[in-house]
């Protein structure tokens, strides 16, 4: 069920990066292109989606459990940190570099773009090695507590 | 700064963008998960928290909507003008500056904000700052 769920899920987020013309990484770089001919477009996809998510989350804060059972898992973390802004810096040079952040990614390997096939294999390689780096970030922080 | 009225396509994303908030609604009063794409492919491809499958599931929906895309309105391919190389040099700072940052434009630009998170508001000003003046030096700058 919840398998049925996120599958859905998935349909209705790509379908909306399909509508809203996301997908295109032209279209992601012409919004990000400030000093060229600007296309404000991205800002009315994310304006569009916040408006609708909002509700839901002020509502899910409220709430103990999932529809189909489950705690609602909203993030703890609050803490504004070396990794996450490092991260940010570092993912965004990327998506400034081709226009394609990681849903569009997947959903332009939908479309058989064998440049989308290259970015998102290349992503997951980041994603991998990411988590091998955290892992010893983690474990050179507990060595040092020990010692 | 000029605007390219040629491009700019308010309804289509306006749309776009409230099925994607929907999409996000649906997974966290659903199933009580952040739709963030980031963590949802990393956490697949980690797959060690018993919580693989409906990732993957998920996942599948985003590669199989173009087919539904192109079915409904008939959808065009995307066209990519970067080469391989800077396709390669991308994906791999994406995939691992989202995961060190906990998240994308889906996990901090949509979800984040969405939910009024102050982490996700110092990550979203950060990539929207960085991305921007990435572009303006690959496209004024360099080139």
């Amino acid at each position: 069920m919840r398998n049925a769920l996120a599958l859905a899920v998935g349909l209705i987020f790509g379908l909306g990066l399909c509508l809203s013309g996301m997908y295109e990484p032209t279209k992601v770089t012409g919004f990000l292109d400030l000093a060229g001919a600007w296309d404000p477009s991205l800002a009315f996809v994310i304006g569009g989606a916040i408006a609708v998510a909002a509700p839901a989350f002020a509502l899910a804060r409220r709430r103990r459990a999932a529809w189909l059972g489950g705690e609602i898992d909203l993030p703890k973390t609050t803490a504004i940190d070396a990794p996450l802004a490092l991260g940010a810096l570092i993912f965004s040079v990327g998506w400034g570099l081709a226009g394609v952040c990681p849903a569009p990614g997947v959903v332009d390997v939908g479309f058989l773009s064998p440049s989308a096939m290259i970015f998102v294999a290349a992503m997951a390689i980041g994603m991998l090695v990411s988590r091998v780096a955290d892992l010893r970030l983690r474990g050179a922080r507990i060595a040092t507590q020990d010692a | 700064m000029t605007i390219d009225w040629a491009h700019f396509t308010p309804f289509s994303a306006l749309a776009g963008g409230a099925m994607i908030g929907a999409a996000a609604a649906l997974l966290i009063l659903g199933a009580g998960r952040i739709l963030g794409a980031a963590g949802i492919l990393g956490g697949a491809l980690d797959g060690r928290d018993g919580e693989a499958a409906w990732r993957w599931s998920l996942v599948a929906g985003l590669a199989a909507a173009p087919s539904l895309a192109y079915g409904l309105w008939g959808a065009a391919a995307p066209v990519f003008t970067a080469s391989w190389p800077v396709l390669v040099a991308s994906g791999l700072l994406v995939g691992f500056g989202a995961r060190l940052g906990s998240g994308c434009t889906s996990g901090h630009g949509v979800c984040g904000l969405a939910r009024l998170s102050p982490r996700s508001f110092a990550a979203t000003g950060i990539f929207m700052a960085t991305a921007f003046v990435t572009v303006f030096v690959a496209r004024h700058v360099l080139a």
